[in-house]
């Protein structure tokens, strides 16, 4: 870990860095990249495959793409505005930029549920996959996974904890070795490199859209499986050693990778796995490029899909715990949420504060809440973030139009990418609304609940002389 | 098989290390240096002495 000075302007010796202490730049494009595809490629490795239950294999295919489509508008409109805001907190200081408190609470809110949900999701999962590992070693009898779930989220809360530079590092050799897994999967079965096994005719014949376009429609909801997470990249935006480049550049490469990696999956696992069992994601296919594997008859490729699996988990998980603390901590550094939780570490330079704090949260979901609905609590999230996005960017273009401040990328055609992707939010809501209607009206109360405590009693707290702090001139109109 | 209850005795007793290594860190950080100084952090603080933001 560096130890130069990075954001003390004068020399005093309070800390070993001087009397300011802030987050370290250290990060480069490459660390962006291996934290939003860190973070999402677990969602290859399960969890997609219930959309083919959904709506058949087409189905899956087709919402692979609309929902590829979402989020490449999610990640153009990100690399233009986190480029320019380049500061923690990611959308949620975004939004309190461009929008408003309300607005920028409500999404630091999103963002901290949606990271802490699936940091558990993944603990649990990575939990059921070493009780598998110990079948598959010989153990006999149930394995108890929770002392495995609790040493997932302490050892990753401990990295993240020692440092920003390593955390990432992790996540960048992890995150590439489950990525070229999923691409020597597909070169080993197609039959670019030996024998073929893809049968996608037969498998397919008869069961074209099994539900018709309904099935297609109901299919979106676990779509957003293959990319949920991509948006995270912009948490690092204080951390990174050249925002104006290095986030455009990680995040478009790293929706670029998902979009290989999602239709590579769906080609392999539908041409090899019959639609019933890979569309049960319970009782059938759990983790469908594993349970492909098998089925290719190599040893060493259920080995490297095994640990790729493990692997792509234990990426997400960390990099959610990178992205929860950093959100929490920009809140609390603004009063949105008690002051205390804005502290940096003077050695290690993280916000140690807030990644111990949301350490039992991750550990009471992961113990104590069922997988899906801890999964459709990060999803629901998700979606209300994304349902922002574009009118954060329409907003962000007419109060700053592209020739008053210099910006690290401009992203193109808009507002097409905003339409596009509100009108994808609003399909979206309509097909998480058919399978967990219930659990989105809670969570909707629930925001509007938290909302008006803000509203009435927290806001009162907030710094507001202080959270405008772009050098930027004033929004046009004003 | 045995090997698995010991792994399962070791991630909670690492996991209880690491735990307790984090507590006791934060204490002794937060005993060391002042309230002031750990929460001295400003957005944008880099980003003014930086980035110009003209064209």
């Amino acid at each position: 870990m560096a130890s130069s000075d990075i954001t003390s302007k004068g020399s005093d010796d309070a800390t070993p860095h001087g009397a300011k202490v802030g987050l370290l730049r250290v990060l480069g494009p490459a660390h962006i990249w291996a934290l939003g595809v860190g973070i999402v490629l677990v969602g290859e490795y399960m969890g997609w495959n219930f959309s083919v239950g959904k709506g058949g294999a087409f189905a899956a295919l087709i919402a692979c793409w609309f929902a590829g489509i979402l989020y490449t508008c999610v990640a153009m409109i990100d690399s233009e505005v986190t480029s320019t805001v380049a500061a923690a907190g990611g959308q949620y200081t975004q939004a309190k930029h461009i929008v408003g408190p309300l607005m920028a609470f409500n999404v630091g809110l999103y963002l901290v549920f949606a990271y802490t949900m699936l940091e558990a999701a993944n603990a649990i999962t990575a939990g059921y996959l070493i009780s598998v590992v110990a079948g598959m070693m010989g153990h006999v009898g149930d394995l108890d996974q929770r002392p495995f779930i609790v040493l997932v989220i302490m050892f990753l809360a401990w990295l993240n904890y020692r440092g920003v530079l390593a955390t990432l590092t992790f996540n960048l050799v992890i995150t590439s070795i489950a990525f070229v897994a999923i691409l020597v999967l597909f070169l080993s079965t197609s039959g670019v490199l030996g024998g073929g096994i893809m049968q996608h005719a037969a498998l397919f014949e008869g069961h074209e859209l099994p539900y018709g376009w309904i099935g297609v429609l109901a299919a979106m909801h676990f779509g957003l499986w293959y990319y949920l997470g991509i948006e995270g990249t912009t948490q690092a935006a204080e951390e990174v050693r050249s925002p104006a480049r290095a986030l455009p550049f990680g995040t478009l490469a790293g929706i670029m990778t998902l979009l290989i990696a999602a239709t590579l999956t769906w080609y392999i696992c539908s041409g090899i796995l019959p639609w019933e069992f890979l569309g049960d994601g319970v009782d059938g296919a759990v983790a469908p490029l594993f349970s492909a594997a098998q089925l290719s008859g190599s040893m060493a490729l259920v080995w490297f899909l095994g640990f790729g699996t493990l692997f792509a988990t234990l990426a997400s998980a960390n990099g959610c715990i990178n992205d929860a603390s950093r959100a929490w901590f920009a809140m609390g550094r603004d009063k949105y949420l008690p002051f205390w939780f804005g502290a940096v570490h003077p050695k290690f330079r993280t916000p140690y504060r807030s990644i111990i704090f949301l350490v039992p949260i991750a550990m009471i979901f992961a113990l104590g809440a069922p997988l899906d609905q801890v999964i459709t609590f990060s999803i629901l999230s998700g979606l209300l973030e994304y349902t922002f996005m574009p009118l954060n960017i329409i907003q962000f273009r007419r109060k700053w139009p592209l020739n008053s401040i210099k910006r690290g990328y401009e992203h193109p055609f808009h507002p097409l990418p905003a339409i596009v992707l509100l009108c994808l939010c609003g399909i979206t809501f309509f097909a998480v609304f058919l399978g967990y209607g219930t659990q989105l009206v809670a969570m909707i109360g629930f925001y509007i609940v938290v909302s008006l405590w803000f509203h009435f009693w927290r806001y009162r707290f907030v710094n507001r002389g202080t959270q405008f702090t772009m050098p930027w001139p004033k929004p046009h109109g004003y | 098989m045995q090997t698995w209850n010991y792994l399962e005795y070791a991630a909670w007793g690492v996991s209880a290390l690491l735990g307790l290594y984090m507590v006791i860190d934060w204490l002794k950080v937060d005993s060391t240096y002042s309230e002031e100084v750990l929460t001295s952090s400003r957005e944008g603080e880099l980003e003014a002495m930086t980035e110009q933001h003209k064209l």
